[in-house]
């Protein structure tokens, strides 16, 4: 991210500082779950009518879809976030991207794979060595110790047992449980539970990392507490992760992107900063109306072209968030200068913008 | 009910069709009364058409040990193996534990083999008893081994202990995988719901009968019935636990990759554990409480002890053997306890860290073991420092005949002219065809039409294979004994529900009570009263208390403190917070533990057929004596479907209340 590139600059069209867009790992296109006994109808009405049905109509036909219509790229290395109200589907959503679930309908590809072709075997392999989860009542398995669980996935596999507790020793340290390698799960604490579930779905070292909102069940302290730590664990580890939560708070602190369903629809997918900007709709907006804005808005969203000879008070990089830039912003009278990577000047960020993105004013 | 309370013109029109429902019914139940007059049928078809079911079932069991092969090999072979399969384990117990055996070496010579010396099994169980629950325990443990020891019964308990020893793996291996099966397969489940319900309504003799005529007479047929008998409530248990597991369980076990067996052996099983427990505890419990009855097809030890004093009216000897088993059912309960607990506690926290207990123990016995062979008189406790009670309790029960006879005898004679008999007599008189109609209606009008024929079908079925009569004498022995237990058990649970103290010594006493096997019952029971229907009411009543106390108090308890609070609040005297609001509210739960009460009544009933009675009880026991297979099952039938009767309809009439009431 810090490293100088000397083509950055030379790059031309697309803003120049922007990640060059990272491959997919993980996409799903047109993805339907419908619960129920009849789900092999449901398939053939929603195939029938090329994968784009309304809710009435298909509910006339007496379904109701928990995932609708999902279209969504994952990017390598980033913190994808799904976030929506209790019974939204996200679950639904993550447990079909996991093929916990068998989607109704849709394609599904992993690292270049289509998955919904795989055979049982194939998955078992691709679930034991690329996939880890995170879930959200921790899932531990009340007879092994911390140090047993953590091994858990990779005994399963067949790892010798002193190379999977190795293993599970290096991930206790890595969540801070050094220690408490032989207590059990019971014995512990909501938020160290969580972190023995973070290590164990860690311990195989998987791709594609899922949290399925396990955050959720702990006390807003802890709960700001482990999201500081997972911030510097992926910073660490740089995992392709799928985010699920219900609190909105958390997705824009941990995000890179947003999607947000809303009874079973993806209703826009983005930014924080998009999503607080460009609401897609009055859904959107209303999640958003309560965001401080100043932790969402960038630099780059607020600055305006550098006027010429100007004397800045100092430099800020396009994605610093305004409440990085805030305090230095308003101490003097002098602009700051937005530059890029490479130092090139995008722009100039200046007091008044600041302290209106910090009034709150449109 | 919405109805009625919204639309008083609609609910006035039910009413008055339910009114003239109830009225036609009584209409036609007095009319088939004159008419059975007539028509014999009518009040018992027993003397004009009987079904031969009896007579299919004898012949299919005859067939089955007699004709039934499968090309390789016999049913009858199949049974062999399996008895001889168990009988290896069960004789090795023995042999060890109280027998001993004598090894012909060459021609003349032998070598006397003597069991595991007393007091080093002894040791080796309050060792356990401490490791596993402390001193507590272990007391309990010197207590009530000693007593086997000291008062003469150490031989027979170890006969005991060595068939529970091999019954109760056999039948928690065979509930868990008949458990695992069925969660497994949906088909398999639903096959084996309705078996288990009926498992657990027949009466366990009997399932004596078809194990008598298959396995034949002695300790590995009781055994088998004993498996039979306790393994039903594990395959329940299974089933239960492992349905309980939590979803996140099986999807972590999932995407880490298991597979069936990992998910089995690896998540399901250890997760479901505690709970799994529960079933082995009950797998000891029933099969304890097999012991007595056990004996009457072969098995030796305790039971075999009890039963014959009893059947010779030895009451002193059937005391001491009773309370050896009594006292070996709360130790083996409170030990199978500890033992989970124990499971559960963190390796740091137990107590003898650092003990490899089975080592220890493994070596106590083989040392004591050396010792015996060396000084064979130390295997066994001396004879003549045995203490036999037998002559005190037989001169108590003298002078309680001698003494108390009057006072004693006047209170049953007048229980007998003036309750029972007029109620038997009147049982008696009702001819079936009314009975079956009223079940009939009460059913539908509880739940609707296939209540109704289910109930009036089981009905049929007992007169139309000829146990009218003796189910009508079940019926009143047994509806009597349930009014009379269910009266005492919610005043009773009325007073636990008072306090938290209260409610605890409730919940310990009838604990204790739940864990005596059912035959101890009689012995006091014959003692005081002697044989007949007034004893087997009394012990009855005794065995069947412990639900109605333990659910009323529940029910009382349970209620949410909201509406305690509230009617409080609105003025309620304590008295009428009572009558008003806590009975009717809970009244659902105490239903429910008089439907327990009942069928624990039914099948302690069978077992008051050792007393005298003249009653289906009387019939199965009739077919064991007499290895009639279908006499037995049918009678058995007919006695699970008189507590399936009324199982059925209890629970409609609860759900139907728990749904006006909309508590779930
Ligand atoms: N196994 C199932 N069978 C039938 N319906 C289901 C099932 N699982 C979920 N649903 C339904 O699908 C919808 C979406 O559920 P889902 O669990 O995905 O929501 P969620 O967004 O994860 O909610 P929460 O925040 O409560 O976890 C809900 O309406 C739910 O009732
Ligand atoms: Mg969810």
């Amino acid at each position: 991210m810090t490293q100088d590139s000397p083509l950055a600059d030379n790059a031309a069209a697309p803003p120049p500082d922007d990640d060059t867009p990272a491959e997919t790992k993980l996409s799903c296109k047109g993805l339907w779950k419908v619960f129920g006994a009849d789900e092999d109808r449901a398939r053939r009405v929603i195939q029938g009518h090329d994968g784009v049905i309304g809710r009435d109509a298909l509910e006339r036909e007496g379904f109701a879809a928990a995932v609708r219509n999902a279209d969504i790229d994952v990017r390598t290395g980033e913190i994808f976030v799904v976030m929506g109200l209790s019974g939204s589907g996200k679950s639904t959503l993550i447990r079909c991207l996991s093929l916990l679930l068998q989607p109704t309908s849709g394609e599904l590809i992993f690292d270049g794979r289509d998955l919904l072709g795989c055979s049982e075997k194939e998955l078992i392999d691709i679930r034991r060595h690329k996939m880890g989860m995170v879930f959200q009542h921790f899932a531990l398995l009340p007879h092994l110790t911390v140090l047993g669980n953590v091994a858990f996935p990779l005994e399963i596999q067949g790892v010798s047992r002193f190379d999977a507790e190795e293993r599970a020793h290096k991930m206790i340290e890595l969540v801070g449980l050094g220690g408490r390698e032989t207590d059990y799960p019971s014995g512990l604490s909501g938020g160290q539970q969580q972190r023995v579930g973070i290590a164990r779905s860690l311990a195989t070292d998987p791709d594609l990392w899922l949290l399925d909102e396990p955050f959720s069940a702990l006390d807003p302290l802890i709960r700001r507490e482990m999201q500081d730590e997972f911030l510097k664990l992926q910073r660490m580890l740089g995992k392709t992760i799928i985010f699920i939560t219900h609190d909105f708070d958390e997705a824009i602190r941990l995000a890179d992107r947003i999607a947000i369903m809303h009874s079973g629809d993806i209703v826009q997918i983005g930014t924080p900063e998009d999503l607080v900007i460009r609401p897609a709709n009055d859904y959107v907006r209303d999640f958003t109306a309560d965001v401080t804005r100043a932790k969402v808005l960038s630099a780059r969203s607020i600055m305006r072209p550098a006027d010429e000879g100007t004397s800045f008070a100092g430099d800020v990089a396009p994605v610093d968030r305004v409440t990085d830039f805030a305090a230095r912003a308003i101490e003097t009278e002098a602009p700051l200068a937005v530059r890029g990577r490479s130092g090139r000047l995008l722009g100039q960020v200046d007091r008044e913008a600041v302290i209106r993105v910090l009034a709150e004013a449109e | 009910m919405s109805l009625t309370l919204s639309d008083t013109s609609a609910g006035g029109a039910l009413q008055r069709a339910s009114l003239l429902v109830w009225g036609a019914t009584l209409a036609a139940i007095v009319l088939l009364w004159i008419a059975a007059g007539r028509l014999g049928w009518i009040a018992d078809p027993a003397d004009v058409f009987v079904i031969p079911i009896e007579g299919w079932l004898s012949a299919f069991v005859d067939w089955l040990s007699d004709d039934l092969s499968f090309g390789l090999f016999t049913f009858r072979d199949l049974t062999r193996a399996l008895a001889w399969v168990l009988e290896i384990p069960l004789s090795f117990f023995i042999t060890i534990l109280s027998r001993g055996t004598e090894v012909p070496l060459g021609a003349e010579r032998t070598l006397t083999l003597p069991p595991v010396p007393w007091f080093a099994i002894l040791f080796a169980f309050v060792w356990l008893c401490w490791v596993w629950g402390g001193r507590r325990l272990a007391i309990l443990a010197i207590a009530a081994l000693g007593y086997l020891v000291v008062f003469g019964q150490w031989g027979s308990a170890m006969v005991t202990l060595s068939s529970i020893l091999v019954a109760v793996p056999v039948g928690v291996a065979g509930g868990m995988a008949l458990g695992i099966l069925a969660y497994r397969s949906d088909r398999v489940a639903r096959g084996l719901t309705p078996v288990l319900d009926l498992m657990q309504t027949v009466p366990i003799f009997a399932y004596l009968v078809p194990v008598l005529v298959l396995f034949g007479f002695g300790p590995v047929s009781a055994m088998i019935a004993t498996v039979i008998y306790a393994m039903p409530p594990m395959v329940r248990v299974t089933m239960l636990a492992l349905r309980g597991v939590s979803p996140e369980l099986l999807e972590l076990g999932r995407m880490t990759g298991c597979t069936r067996r990992q998910m089995l052996w690896r998540i399901l099983l250890p997760s479901a554990r505690p709970s799994l427990m529960v079933g082995v505890n009950q797998v000891i419990m029933l099969s304890l409480n097999m012991v007595i009855i056990a004996s009457m097809i072969g098995a030796g030890g305790l039971g075999y002890d009890v039963l014959t004093s009893l059947r010779r009216l030895e009451i002193g000897n059937g005391l001491q053997a009773g309370l050896a088993i009594t006292l070996l059912a709360i130790l083996l309960d409170r030990m199978s306890h500890a033992y989970f607990a124990y499971r559960e506690t963190p390796r740091a926290q137990r107590r003898a860290q650092g003990v490899n207990n089975a080592a220890m123990i493994g070596a106590l016995l083989a040392g004591a073991y050396v010792v015996g062979l060396i000084f064979p008189a130390l295997t066994i406790y001396p004879d003549a420092w045995v203490i036999d009670t037998s002559p005190f309790w037989d001169g108590l029960v003298t002078w309680i005949n001698l003494n108390l006879y009057d006072y004693l005898d006047a209170v049953k004679t007048f229980l007998l002219i003036y309750v029972l008999v007029p109620v038997k007599r009147f049982m008696l008189d009702v001819p079936w065809l009314a009975v079956a109609l009223l079940l009939a209606v009460v059913g539908w009008r509880l739940s609707g039409l296939r209540l109704a024929v289910t109930v009036a079908g089981m009905a049929a079925f007992i007169a139309f294979t000829g146990n009218w009569e003796k189910a009508m004498v079940s019926v009143y022995l047994c509806g009597i004994s349930v009014l009379i237990a269910s009266t005492i058990g919610i005043l009773w649970g009325l007073l636990a529900a008072r306090s938290d103290r209260a409610y605890g010594i409730a919940v310990t006493s009838v604990d204790t009570l739940q864990t005596l096997p059912s035959f101890v019952y009689l012995i006091p029971v014959v003692m005081l009263f002697q044989v007949g229907d007034f004893s087997a009411m009394i012990a009855i009543v005794l065995y069947a208390l412990a639900p109605a106390v333990r659910y009323t108090a529940h029910g009382l308890r349970r209620l949410p403190s909201e509406i305690v609070e509230a009617s409080r609040m609105s003025g309620c005297t304590p008295r009428q917070m009572l009558w008003r609001v806590r009975l009717p509210l809970a009244l659902p739960e105490i239903a429910l533990g008089i439907n327990q009460t009942i069928m624990m009544a039914l099948s302690m009933l069978v077992i008051t057929a050792l007393v005298g009675t003249s009653d289906l009880g009387q019939e199965v026991y009739i077919a064991l004596t007499r290895s009639n297979v279908g006499q037995g099952l049918v009678a058995g039938l007919c006695v699970a479907f008189i507590g399936m009767i009324s199982d059925r309809l209890i629970t409609a009439w609860v759900a139907r209340r728990k749904a006006q009431f909309r508590i779930e």
